[in-house]
């Protein structure tokens, strides 16, 4: 059994939303330090807003202000805040139903200890020093004794300079590993070699072996090593340059069907001008220095393989 | 009206449930278990008329991670086949129908979860909502902890009763091998408080896989089939603080519509509530299991989760699948006549489904 590799694997996007109506005045009035809220139908008021019922599925755009204070309808002791929340000591998560609003809004409570905390208890806002019109302008909720206020007030929505966006990043981090096919592949790569596994049942060689026959459905066992020349069965010509590759457009992206091997995998073809590449073309890896996998496949100066050689793996 | 046609569960397999599974890939974890549920029916890959499977990139990392899954199924020459990015309960219900329409006779139906790359309460903040919930990263535990906190507060429950659960659970699953989680073990200290350790799923890595076959077909391939005489499923509300959470009503109008609380179909006269001697419910959380018995309305005579359910195991997107596996294994094994099966997705029990499983008499 050999050693699992494993790597670190980093997700990470922008997430980037266009905001509705609603959403947009919500947002921005966050920015301004203003709660609003939208009124249903039947005259609840809903904060955070929605731009649908959630009952009905009836449109609403009726906003209207609330307070900023609130209070506690239900929360949850965080004793070890996790990256990306709102507070990095420990803190509670809450529901707060803000006064003039009928149902609750999610975020965090900075308090001293779990002791500080019960239902019902009374809150209000704490303001992000800087707000750009996101949830997080709310920096969190802190302990706030004071007495229910008021009505909900009409609100038109409007601001200058409205938020119509919002990017909301998003980091999750893995500990990659291949599995036992794909890492014999990855090891046998450190040596410069290219393994296949062969199908029991139709005895096909898959390369790279992802551990099972795509046809039969079984488990591939027998590693069979491949190439290191193989045909180029089909290719195309790539005329766009790619954000960070450092390659010289226009190339060639290529099918290339290692001998031995009843799969086709990719590989650029270099060291030929691209418009004098062929189906056929007989090519071997090229490796760089310190490389992973081979850099390009260049032709071996064979002659072309006949066409019914490699037909079936078009 | 009744379904159109009688469909069952004919064969049903799991993977041992591990914390860890880094020396296999998604593939080479499913392929024993497909495998499994193919031999104990006989079929071949090529007899089956529906695959469906559920699963989730976001778990391993990788976009359209199912398609390399679907090497393990024989997906050449081509089959008809569906993917839905949710648990495989759900995937279940999309064959089911395509076998009450008439297009299949059989499915075959799995699921498969690697949490152990990455971490799962991080990973379940990216399926809330972008506006107002997932820039404030509330894991999946934090959103438990406030149901379970409301479900105190109107005094549904307390920590010793939710203590209980965990125990019991796990205690059921001393007799199910595949579990992660078996027997006693201390309740722990509080993950996020009033959930401990113990009232929390383990996190791991698992595989699930389940035959459905349509009337004469499902009596040839298993001695006793497990006959689905209703499956529905719906959702509520994403905003926690637009609902009640110490209530269900998505599970109980699922179920109702299921039939959960019809007089059994084929035992006549031996109904009344409850009308299930047993129920595989997916609570991955001990404070989501008095949601729901009180939405479903199941009293002390009912069996719950003698699997150990959610809290034994909970490879995430099969654990709702094994829910309904486990159900008509029971009734396969004459341990049960009619089973309720419950799978759940989203935070606080959002989304549910329901099927009613039934055996005929013997
Ligand atoms: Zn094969």
């Amino acid at each position: 059994m050999p050693e699992v590799l494993s790597a670190p694997l980093v997700v990470e996007f922008p997430f980037t939303r266009s905001l509705g109506p609603v959403q947009s005045a919500f947002l921005t009035g966050l920015r301004e330090r203003t709660v609003l809220g939208v009124r249903t139908v039947d005259g609840r008021t809903l904060v955070p807003p929605v731009e649908y019922d959630p009952a009905t599925a009836e449109e609403l755009r009726d906003l209207v202000e609330v307070a900023a204070t609130g209070t506690v309808t239900t929360w949850a002791w965080n004793p070890s805040p996790r990256r990306g929340q709102p507070l990095e000591r420990p803190f509670a998560w809450v529901l707060v139903r803000l006064d003039g609003a009928d149902t609750a809004l999610l975020h965090a409570l900075d308090a001293p200890g779990p002791d500080a905390v019960r239902t019902g208890m009374r809150v209000r806002v704490r303001w992000a020093p800087e707000r750009v019109g996101a949830i997080t302008d709310i920096a969190c909720f802190e302990p706030y004794e004071s007495e229910e206020a008021g009505q909900p007030a009409p609100h038109t929505g409007e601001f200058t300079d409205p938020v119509t966006g919002i990017v909301a990043p998003a980091r999750l981090d893995y500990t990659y590993s291949p599995g036992r096919a794909q890492a014999g592949y990855i090891e046998a790569l450190a040596d410069r070699r290219t393994v296949g596994e062969r199908c029991p049942a139709c005895r096909k060689v898959y390369v790279p072996p992802r551990g099972a026959c795509p046809t039969c459905g079984v488990a591939t066992d027998e590693r069979v090593e491949v190439g290191p020349a193989g045909t180029v069965t089909t290719y195309c010509i790539v005329n766009i340059k790619a954000k960070n590759l450092d390659i010289e457009v226009p190339y060639v992206y290529a099918h290339i069907a290692l001998d031995g091997a009843d799969l086709a995998l990719h590989g650029r073809i270099g060291g030929i001008p691209y418009d004098q590449v062929r189906m056929g073309l007989r090519v071997e890896p090229v490796w760089s220095e310190g490389g992973r996998h081979p850099d390009h496949y260049r032709p071996t100066g064979e002659p072309d393989a006949d066409y019914d050689t490699y037909k079936e793996l078009i | 009206m009744g379904p159109a046609r009688d469909v069952a569960v004919v064969a049903f397999a799991q993977s041992d449930h591990r914390r860890r599974t880094d020396e296999l890939s998604e593939v080479e974890m499913l392929m024993p278990v497909l495998h499994e549920v193919l031999d104990r029916t006989g079929l071949k890959t090529s007899d089956i008329g529906f695959t469906c499977s559920g699963s989730s990139d976001y778990l391993a990392g990788r976009a359209f991670s199912f398609t390399m899954a679907l090497d393990g199924v024989g997906a050449w020459p081509p089959i008809a086949e569906s993917h839905v990015e949710m648990d495989g309960a759900w995937a279940l219900y999309e064959a089911w129908v395509k076998i009450l329409t008439g297009e299949a006779d059989t499915a075959l139906v799995y699921s498969y979860g690697k949490s152990s790359p990455g971490e799962v309460r991080d990973v379940l903040t990216r399926q809330l909502d972008p506006y107002y919930l997932a820039p404030l990263w509330p894991d999946s535990v934090a959103l438990a902890a406030l149901q379970a906190q409301a479900l105190i507060d109107a005094g549904d429950t307390d920590e010793p009763a939710l203590a209980a659960i965990a125990a019991r659970s796990r205690d059921s699953a001393a007799a199910n091998p595949h579990a992660q989680v078996r027997g006693s073990r201390p309740q722990g200290d509080y993950l996020v408080r009033p959930l401990r350790t113990g009232d929390c799923p383990p996190v791991g890595d698992g595989a699930a896989a389940v035959i459905l076959a349509a009337g004469d077909a499902a009596r040839g391939l298993c001695e006793r089939p497990a006959w689905i005489r209703g499956m529905d499923h719906r959702i509520e509300a994403h905003g926690l603080g637009v609902r009640d959470l110490t209530d269900s009503p998505s599970a109980r109008l699922a179920a109702e519509r299921a039939g959960a609380f019809e007089l059994p179909h084929g035992l006549k006269g031996t109904g009344g509530a409850p009308t299930v001697d047993t129920a595989e419910l997916h609570a991955p959380f001990s404070s989501q299991e008095v949601v729901l018995r009180k939405a479903l309305r199941l009293d002390g005579t009912v069996r719950v989760n003698p699997s150990g359910g959610a809290l034994a195991a909970n490879p995430v997107m099969a654990a709702g699948l094994i829910r309904i596996g486990e159900a008509a294994a029971a009734i396969h094994r004459g341990e049960s006549d009619r089973a309720l099966a419950h799978a759940t997705s989203g935070p606080c029990l959002q989304q549910n489904l329901v099927a009613v499983l039934e055996g005929e008499p013997s």
